[in-house]
């Protein structure tokens, strides 16, 4: 489905009498089955941008809209997944990445075999009854990214899931990740502050400001798909990498004055 | 499983050191009394003790089995009791803000105060026993599952708002099982002391039950019963904590499966 932002502001409005301006007019269309990431300076809004599409936050102008319909302030619209894997300690693999169709109230035989499915699909079809703390660091985000898979599959917020892995499972997460995503080719928006990765797995990297942030650029990454993470040695590559440091740069130099 | 009955093993084996203390103990007692020649109403020896246990076994189980009743019913009645309260102290912020201090405050009541009155207003049979296991039971099982219930990762509670999750959905898929270890370890607290709250209300006035026991054989000079009803009431706090340990491990699974 196509995700909008249209005009989004947002401001929180502490018990002082100064408003923390966090949004201002973001607006930015990603097309059916498109896979943009997100990158800015630490602290810029990017996770608020999350939590508003995510429907856990609401904002005070403009409008989130998941095709044509308003999704803003509604939660359940969209598969969201925060950098820690958040699977619940006292279930199964199985029963986490079924959660979604049980707090959808679906039936629970259906939802575990679905579950079933792609935890088989994707590698971890022999983990179906370990417990979180039985599986490494990268299997659980793997979970972690099937439940969110699962209940969003159509659009999918990934607020920087892989930000707390070593770079070794990173990369191996990353093509994991395209793997999946180009299964069911899901509408994707994916945070992150590592170029590289922004780069191989996303179509277009939208740069964001200092806060209040605004859209500085937003960048077409031209590499063909499926990718090769050797496609980040070209010469194409690095012209687009040397542009998106040099806007994080003169971001960096703005904060300084 | 192999690698769990390993571990089992393992605790066994740890368990040794205990054993060969108690038993040393045992013999230093025993060896004391028969060298001393003490009396059995000053200190009867581990021997006599056991002996007075075998003894009067059908009249003490008969006391136990009234002991086992008031203990039963009043932990059970706690624990119905402390997961209603705690339930609406969670669900409701006034509830608490009402009623948490007060519960705090009424623990500094001594119960040894308190059992009289519930005689004095109740009677002699088996209801004040029974009020006085629900007094000494509710605290730790309120307490341990208001704990439990306040979940702190507040990304977890975000993640649930974001699939659409109702708050009574987050209260049984997330805060229920985030309590149930903290749950247990009331309950644990709680079947320790449970026996001793029925005991402490049979002691006071009864016509049955190991606090009668108790006070009769200490009132004819039966220090060896003693020792045996104690004996009895430390088996029967066991048992009960035992229940509790099993029940536990049921119905947390995934604090007893091993690391791969």
């Amino acid at each position: 489905m196509t995700l909008e932002l249209r005009d989004v502001s947002l401001s929180y409005r502490g018990t002082g009498t100064a408003a923390l301006d966090v949004l201002a007019d973001i607006n930015l269309k990603i097309a059916t089955g498109t896979f943009v990431s997100i990158i800015g300076p630490s602290g810029c809004g990017k996770s608020s941008i999350c939590n508003l599409i995510a429907g856990v936050e609401k904002s005070d102008q403009g409008d989130i809209l998941l095709d044509t319909r308003s999704i803003l302030g509604l939660p359940g619209q969209v598969g969201y997944m925060p950098q820690k894997d958040l699977l619940l300690p006292w279930r199964t693999l199985l029963d986490n990445v079924a959660l979604g169709g049980d707090i959808r109230r679906e039936d629970k035989r259906k939802s575990r075999e679905a579950a079933r499915s792609w935890l088989e699909r994707f590698g971890l079809g022999e983990f179906t009854k370990h417990y979180p703390h039985q599986l490494s660091g990268g299997m659980r985000q793997r979970g972690a990214l099937l439940r969110t898979f699962l209940f969003g599959q159509t659009t999918l917020i990934l607020d920087e899931p892989f930000g707390a892995l070593d770079a070794l499972t990173r990369r191996e997460m990353q093509a994991w990740l395209l793997d999946v995503w180009s299964q069911s080719n899901p509408t994707v928006l994916f945070i992150t502050h590592d170029i590289e990765e922004a780069m191989l797995l996303s179509d277009e990297v939208v740069v964001l400001s200092q806060r209040p942030a605004r859209i500085l650029e937003r960048i077409t990454v031209p590499f063909a798909r499926p990718r090769d993470p050797d496609i980040l040695l070209s010469s194409q590559a690095l012209v687009v990498k040397k542009r998106l440091l040099d806007l994080l740069s003169e971001i960096g130099g703005t904060r300084a004055h | 499983m192999p690698l769990r009955s390993g571990r089992s093993k393992l605790k066994w084996r740890e368990s040794i050191p205990t054993l060969v203390f108690l038993v040393l103990c045992l013999v230093v007692w025993q060896v004391s009394v028969d060298y001393f020649k003490l009396p059995l109403w000053l200190v009867p020896s581990p021997s006599a003790v056991l002996t007075a246990f075998w003894r009067t076994r059908d009249l003490l189980w008969a006391h136990t089995l009234t002991t086992i009743l008031e203990t039963t019913t009043g932990f059970m009645l706690a624990i119905a009791l402390g997961l209603v309260a705690g339930m609406v102290m969670v669900l409701s912020p006034l509830a608490k803000r009402m009623f948490y201090p007060l519960l705090i405050v009424s623990q500094t009541v001594p119960l040894i105060a308190v059992a009289p009155l519930l005689i004095l207003w109740l009677g002699y049979g088996l209801l004040p026993k029974i009020v006085t296991v629900v007094l000494v039971c509710f605290f730790p099982i309120t307490v341990s599952l208001i704990e439990g219930l306040e979940v702190s990762d507040t990304d977890l509670l975000n993640l649930l708002t974001s699939m659409g999750a109702t708050r009574w959905q987050i209260l049984y898929m997330i805060r229920w099982p985030n309590a149930l270890p903290s749950l247990f370890a009331g309950l644990k607290i709680a079947a320790t002391y449970s026996v001793m709250g029925a005991v402490i209300g049979e002691w006071l006035g009864a016509s049955s039950g190991l606090g009668v026991y108790l006070t009769l054989s200490s009132h004819s000079f039966r220090t060896d019963q003693v020792f045996a009803a104690i004996i009895a009431i430390t088996l029967l706090s066991l048992v009960y904590f035992a229940l509790i340990t099993g029940i536990r491990r049921l119905a947390l699974p995934w604090l007893h499966t091993e690391q791969d």
